[in-house]
């Protein structure tokens, strides 16, 4: 049970973290972060967002920029997916690899001109990211700027059927014409200038809403007299998961390949030039990766993470590698990762060890929830 | 302190379960506002023996899985079957239809040693 406490003694604090707190959220501690997790229940912030809208804080992302005469070829040699063949104000989701085939973070790269570009990564892994992408641009011929600009930046995400007429309502400027993963610098909203991209992390349509830190308060205190409620970190898990977008540390990890994780089709391999990892998933994709990711819908028992996954007759295991309750399909559903040896088809049978006790669940097509 | 609602009619264990004098048992509403929407329940057969402070079932709600413990010891003489069915009751009426099983104990219902009064629930720090 939470006590209270100050944001410093439990992390680092976003621009909304003594909004939060003042809300009566349940907070924790994620990716260093003092963020909420629920505000009421995760049930009714997940199913308000598939039916009508919420925000999320979301500013404890990391956000890099990337500069400079050498930046195209250094994004391309960075990431498996292909970012310098993205139009001015276009982004998309890459995972960015180890040279062996192991994945060091997933993100977003937005191109927002020629050698210009926003990248955004995981909280959690900032330090490590910063790390690794300074050791890659060191001795860049054309030169490359990199710069952590996180501290600097607030972001909400509005997400869910109502998220474009939410925004709409606030920005200077029309929003509703912009593209799935595109994007418009120096849009007021609230009469504060945003990066307005229309992204997210629930299956759901919206916006991601990139802000200067001291204007994001305003920013998150006029879409909630629009009437738009707050969603935690809880609900933003079961979201993602039922529209089985990957969370590192669970789908994708230093030890997790993108191609495990279902994640091929943003491996680009006929990028002129390669990029980092692609010998060793080359490798990976010609003999068959060892485990692949599946979705499981499971009765009697709700699998977690890091729960075995058996198959009759099989003597290596597989495991969970996220589950929860479902709120919109109310059952038990899981990713695992699961040996290719096993074969294992859409609609056939596995065991799932919850607590000492073999709960059956069966392989399912993923995703599990898309939108209408 | 706990917080929510607290009854004078039943005893309360540090782990946030009641016991009332049929030995009726559940969770409290702390513990119920603390857990979050509660989706899943394993609960034990009719006949078995628990143990005081033991683990006698778990408790999942969307994010969290938590042990339930015994405020006494005894033998599990009925299990509600309704909140198996809906385990939202534990959210709802976590005192009420919100019951887990219903132990046959020989152990005094009093406060001191394993068992605190509502009085003393309410003054538990968390």
């Amino acid at each position: 049970m939470e006590q209270g406490g100050s944001a410093s003694a439990r992390g680092l604090a976003t621009p909304l973290t003594a909004w939060h707190e003042a809300a009566g959220a349940r907070m924790a501690e994620f990716g260093g972060y003092w963020m909420p997790i629920e505000y009421e229940r995760i049930m009714e912030e997940h199913r308000r967002v598939r039916s009508s809208v919420g925000m999320f804080d979301v500013s404890h992302m990391a956000e890099f920029l990337v500069e400079g005469a050498g930046a195209d070829a250094f994004v391309d040699q960075l990431v498996t997916n292909w970012p310098s063949r993205l139009a001015e104000g276009q982004a998309l989701y890459t995972p960015m690899c180890r040279p062996d085939g192991g994945t060091q973070d997933d993100l977003l790269v937005y191109r927002r001109g020629p050698g210009r570009y926003l990248l955004v990564t995981n909280a959690g892994n900032r330090a490590a990211d910063r790390d690794w992408m300074k050791q890659q641009a060191a001795g860049a011929d054309p030169p490359v700027a990199l710069s952590d600009v996180s501290d600097a930046m607030g972001l909400i995400a509005v997400q869910g059927p109502g998220a474009v007429d939410a925004v709409e309502a606030l920005a200077g400027a029309p929003v509703a014409d912009i593209g799935y993963y595109h994007f418009r610098e120096g849009v007021p909203v609230a009469g504060v200038p945003a990066l307005v991209s229309r992204t997210g992390y629930t299956g759901e349509d919206g916006f991601e809403l990139y802000l200067p830190h001291e204007g994001t308060l305003s920013v998150w205190e006029a879409l909630a007299r629009q009437g738009v409620k707050p969603v935690g970190l809880g609900a933003r898990d079961t979201l993602r998961l039922e529209a089985r977008l990957p969370l590192y540390g669970h789908e994708l990890a230093l030890d997790i390949s993108p191609l495990e994780a279902a994640l091929g089709s943003f491996v680009k391999w006929e990028k002129p030039g390669g990029f980092l990892g692609r010998e060793a998933l080359a490798a990976q994709k010609q003999a068959g990766s060892r485990r692949r990711l599946v979705g499981l819908r499971a009765s009697g028992g709700i699998p977690r993470a890091g729960y075995a996954v058996t198959r009759v007759g099989q003597p290596e295991a597989g495991v969970v590698t996220s589950g929860t309750h479902s709120p919109t399909l109310e059952v038990p559903i899981a990713m695992a990762l699961v040996p290719r040896a096993w074969g294992i088809k859409v609609g056939e049978e596995v065991s799932v060890e919850v607590r000492g006790r073999q709960v059956p669940a069966m392989v399912v097509k993923l995703p599990f929830y898309r939108r209408a | 302190m706990a917080t929510g609602s607290v009854l004078d009619d039943r005893w309360y264990t540090a782990e946030h379960e009641w016991i009332a004098a049929d030995g009726t048992v559940g969770v409290t509403d702390h513990a119920q506002d603390a857990l979050g929407d509660v989706v899943f329940l394993e609960l034990p057969e009719v006949g078995r023996h628990v143990e005081r402070g033991a683990v006698f079932g778990v408790v999942e709600s969307v994010k969290s899985v938590s042990d339930l413990f015994s405020p006494v010891t005894g033998t599990v003489a009925a299990v509600n079957k309704a909140v198996k069915d809906q385990p939202e009751l534990v959210n709802q009426d976590p005192y009420g239809r919100g019951w887990l099983v219903r132990i046959d104990t020989d152990d005094q219902l009093q406060a001191g040693g394993h068992l605190l009064d509502a009085a003393g629930y309410r003054e538990l720090p968390t």
